[in-house]
């Protein structure tokens, strides 16, 4: 009853956007597509909200099939897409109510759905949408999405551009609705939002890499981790690339996280090596990977 | 129904918010009529001329006083000879010269017929051709007095023939070719760039992936320029009547009702662009260039129909503003009713009928 | 100016009217630093940044950048700065070839410097095959790389990078880290304005504007330690909610 997406594929011209992809999504589920610009999660949405035809494959939204019954997704479904997609010339209220009336609803009738969210913008409720802040604006955009109490929800890289401080309240929103038994898709090119859903797919040019909850797919990355910080940058990551038994190293803010080839290894013997190199004042510490980690594990692949 | 009504109040809150499109809307009209009005026009007032009379009697002194009597010439100088014609024109003031041949009283009463050249400056042919229209009139006028009061018979040297604008103002002929373009603009212009701006703000997505039916956003994005689109046209009326002193011989309803037809397959076709177009950008772009310019060109606005080659003439048949323009022109200053423009009515019925299905058949429910 | 100073900045204020979007700001970046400007939308990081490159005037306060003063040099700023935003990079319908040359001549580079420059960058990036594809058939991480070596092409003192890697995919994310760190090494200064926290991680150092005033400026190391938070993202909401 969630979302079933069964070897889905679609070519642009000459791109291929998606290749063959299936999960599901349980009803009432949060579920995290996870991928870089351009991986093929906007497509897939469109697919999904009856935008856009697949070139293969099949999919349903909430028992609906996305091709035959796409008239029965579209009453059913909230759509809050990529970019800021509402009136920026009319007035928060105006906005929400012209959502309401074209969805056959009023505000009223759903205001117990879109309260939490609502009381915060309300306020400026006489403003022009256009004026909002990026995290109101956010805001708006959800309220709008919601205000026909729908079903499932999808939400396509709603927290692109906007602030930490926002983001950060607009999960504890997901989480809510969560809770009130509404199933919801969101798409993210932040690894750290990852974290926050039940179930995540990492996905990459058109393709998805792994689909499981955030800490199982942490457990994928085959090595061991280590965080190591010295000070020279570049000398670093230079250096250990040139180390024989690298298996990766990737800079993670001020350190770079290595793994090693070898199943036995001994902090020492780097230790050494870098000291060789020049290095000073370094530090070697094991480390849990992050998704970020097993993303780029998998997509080297 | 509802949603219908919630759509197009939506819509009238974008165009009063949009300082842009209100100027559009009722700046343009009032500002272009005003313009062709007053600036634009093929009335001559003042204009000097220059004398060659080589009889000097008292008929050629008749005909000078009648016309330097004329609000239209200002007689600026009397030259002698041939010679000096080229200079007077030269120095540049003069737009035409009056050439009276020798003998002119004499030749009048003797044979019945003397000659008046005038020699006009074409380099604005325009210009020059209504001169010689208007000096022509006054010869005329001149050879009635004379016929009445000799009871002779003179022949008329100068023919010209001005029927249902007898006053020879351009403003008259204007009118309905302004009032053309603006509905045509306003209607196709307006409707297809806010169709297309929902394309590109994204708000088109939502819409779709909505319970909307794609015919209530159209109809609601057509609604509110049929209303305002019927205003302007009283408005251009009333100025033509009041400001221009302009007649309109038929019926005012019946104008109305033409003007709505019209109207309405304008915004067919606003709604056809839009359906081509994916920005805002793309849609003025057509509509400027594959409506406003044929409708210029084309229509008979300013090129009379009859003297453009075939092949542009057979184009000018698939213009529906050529069609209005006859409508318009009909109802305006010749005064006829419905049975004499039902052909060109159903010309249009019919090609509004057209655009609408084309549009619904291209309007996409999805983005692809 | 201080010897190994690029920027210096002192009480910088922009007033718009009543309202001040920048707000007597004060602070140094040093040669060969990566220099983290960090702020909410609205908090003043464009406006503050505009001042820098010498497209906007400051209504007070004072700022030298690569030695020359924003009120009287702003030409000669513009010549020793290079410039890249995620919005606007590259001109998708010229091909790499193509690009490269259009904004080597804009930035002054002679004919041959051009050619040899196109060369060198070519090889670097791996772009062999594709030098003459449209930079629109790119993909994006590869269009980032290349729009960060094109706005070095002119060897500037400092590079002003405007949120340059959000939404690019992890590994290329990392590959274009590298390039700035390398030239960082070599002596370039990289100013990153961001509202994205982990691009903040790598900075060397980073301030971090709220409402017009730089509230924390230090490494991130000890913002993390000051704050007790182990995140860039967390120093932020506590910055923010005061």
């Amino acid at each position: 009853m969630g979302i079933r997406v069964t070897d889905i594929s679609k070519s642009y011209k000459n791109v291929k956007a998606l290749k063959g992809i299936t999960f599901d999504v349980k009803e009432g589920e949060l579920f995290g597509l996870i991928g870089p610009d351009g991986a093929g999660k906007t497509t897939l949405f469109r697919i999904l909200t009856t935008l856009l035809f697949s070139d293969e494959g099949e999919a349903t939204v909430a028992g609906y099939d996305v091709v035959l019954d796409y008239k029965d997704i579209r009453q059913s479904v909230g759509y809050m897409p990529g970019k800021f997609s509402l009136y920026q010339d009319l007035t928060v209220e105006e906005n929400l109510n012209f959502f309401a009336t074209i969805f056959g609803t009023t505000i009223e009738e759903n205001y117990d759905l879109i309260k939490d969210i609502y009381i915060q913008i309300e306020p400026f409720k006489k403003r022009r949408a256009g004026q909002l802040s990026g995290g109101m604006k956010q805001k708006l955009a959800l309220s709008c999405a919601l205000i026909h109490k729908p079903k499932v929800l999808f939400l396509d890289e709603p927290t692109t551009g906007v602030d930490p401080v926002s983001r950060k309240e607009f999960w504890e929103m997901l989480k809510r609705l969560q809770k009130k038994g509404i199933t919801i898709l969101v798409s993210t090119p932040y690894m750290d939002e990852a974290a926050l859903c039940d179930r995540i797919a990492l996905i990459q040019d058109g393709g998805i890499l792994e689909i499981d909850t955030p800490e199982s797919i942490v457990h994928k990355f085959p090595k061991a981790l280590y965080n190591i910080g010295a000070n020279n940058m570049y000398q670093l990551i230079r250096s250990l690339n040139n180390y024989e038994h690298l298996y990766s190293v990737y800079p993670f803010g001020e350190f770079v996280h290595y793994a090693d080839k070898r199943p036995a290894f001994n902090i020492a013997d780097l230790a050494q090596y870098l000291d060789a190199q020049g290095l000073k004042s370094f530090s070697i510490e094991p480390t849990k990977p992050t998704i970020e980690d097993t993303f780029m594990e998998l997509a080297k692949k | 129904m509802k949603r219908f009504i919630g759509f197009i109040k939506k819509e009238f809150y974008h165009i009063f918010r949009d300082k842009r499109s209100l100027f559009i809307l009722f700046g343009m009209p009032i500002a272009q009529i005003l313009l062709f009005g007053f600036a634009i026009t093929n009335e001559i007032n003042n204009v000097d001329i220059a004398i060659l009379d080589h009889s000097k009697d008292a008929s050629t002194q008749e005909i000078i006083n009648k016309i330097s009597a004329s609000k239209y010439f200002t007689i600026e100088q009397f030259i002698t000879r041939e010679a000096d014609i080229e200079d007077a024109f030269k120095k540049g003031k003069i737009k035409a010269v009056l050439n009276f041949e020798k003998d002119f009283s004499k030749n009048l009463i003797k044979e019945q017929r003397a000659t008046l050249q005038i020699i006009s400056d074409a380099t604005d042919p325009n210009t020059a051709n209504t001169i010689t229209n208007y000096i022509s009139s006054i010869l005329k006028n001149y050879e009635q007095s004379k016929n009445r009061s000799i009871e002779l018979d003179y022949q008329v040297i100068p023919e010209t023939r001005m029927v249902y604008n007898p006053e020879l103002k351009s403003v008259f002929t204007f009118v309905p070719g302004v009032m053309t373009i603006i509905l045509m603009l306003v209607s196709a212009m307006m409707t297809s760039i806010s169709i297309t701006r929902e394309k590109e703000l994204g708000t088109m997505e939502i819409l779709l992936v909505s319970p909307i039916k794609p015919f209530q956003v159209i109809i609601g994005k057509v609604v509110p320029y049929i209303f305002l689109s019927v205003i302007n046209a009283i408005v251009i009326v009333i100025l033509s009547i009041f400001i221009f002193k302009m007649p309109v011989q038929g019926s005012l309803f019946l104008l109305g009702a033409e003007s709505v037809l019209f109207i309405i397959a304008s915004l067919a076709l606003g709604i056809l662009i839009s359906t081509i177009s994916e920005t805002q950008q793309t849609a003025m772009m057509i509509s400027l260039m594959g409506l406003m310019l044929p409708v210029i060109l084309l229509s008979g606005f300013i090129f009379p129909i009859s003297s453009m080659p075939e092949p542009l003439q057979v184009i000018s048949h698939i213009i529906p503003a050529k069609w209005f323009i006859v409508i318009i022109k009909g109802i305006m200053l010749k005064g006829v009713d419905i049975s004499f423009l039902w052909k060109e009515s159903v010309i249009l019925i019919g090609m509004t009928i057209l655009f609408i299905g084309l549009s619904i058949k291209k309007y996409k429910i999805r983005l692809e | 100016m201080k010897e190994n100073n690029v920027i210096e900045a002192e009480e910088l204020t922009k007033e718009f009217g009543a309202f001040t979007a920048v707000n007597a700001i004060s602070f140094e970046v040093k040669k060969g630093e990566i220099f983290g400007f960090l702020g909410a939308n609205g908090a003043g990081k464009t406006t503050a940044m505009k001042m820098l490159i010498g497209i906007s005037k400051p209504s007070s306060g004072k700022a030298k950048v690569a030695g020359f003063d924003v009120y009287a040099q702003a030409e000669s700023i513009k010549k020793n700065i290079g410039y890249m935003s995620q919005k606007f990079a590259l001109y998708d319908d010229l091909t790499v070839k193509e690009n490269i040359t259009f904004f080597g001549g804009i930035y002054g580079l002679s004919r041959a410097r051009i050619k040899e420059k196109t060369k060198h960058l070519i090889m670097e990036l791996g772009l062999d095959g594709i030098a003459d594809q449209l930079v629109g058939s790119l993909p994006l991480g590869w269009k980032q790389k290349l729009s960060f070596s094109v706005s070095l092409l002119h060897e500037p003192k400092i590079v002003f990078l405007d949120e340059p890697t959000g939404g690019v995919d992890p590994i290329t994310r990392r590959q274009f880290w590298e390039m700035i760190y390398k030239s960082a090494n070599q002596g370039t200064t990289i100013f990153v304005t961001t509202h994205y926290m982990d691009e903040a991680e790598y900075c060397d150092r980073v301030s971090i504007m709220v409402d017009g005033r730089i509230e924390a400026l230090d490494t991130p190391k000890k913002l993390k330690a000051q704050f007790n938070v182990d995140n860039m993202n967390d120093v932020f909401l506590k910055l923010a909610r005061g």
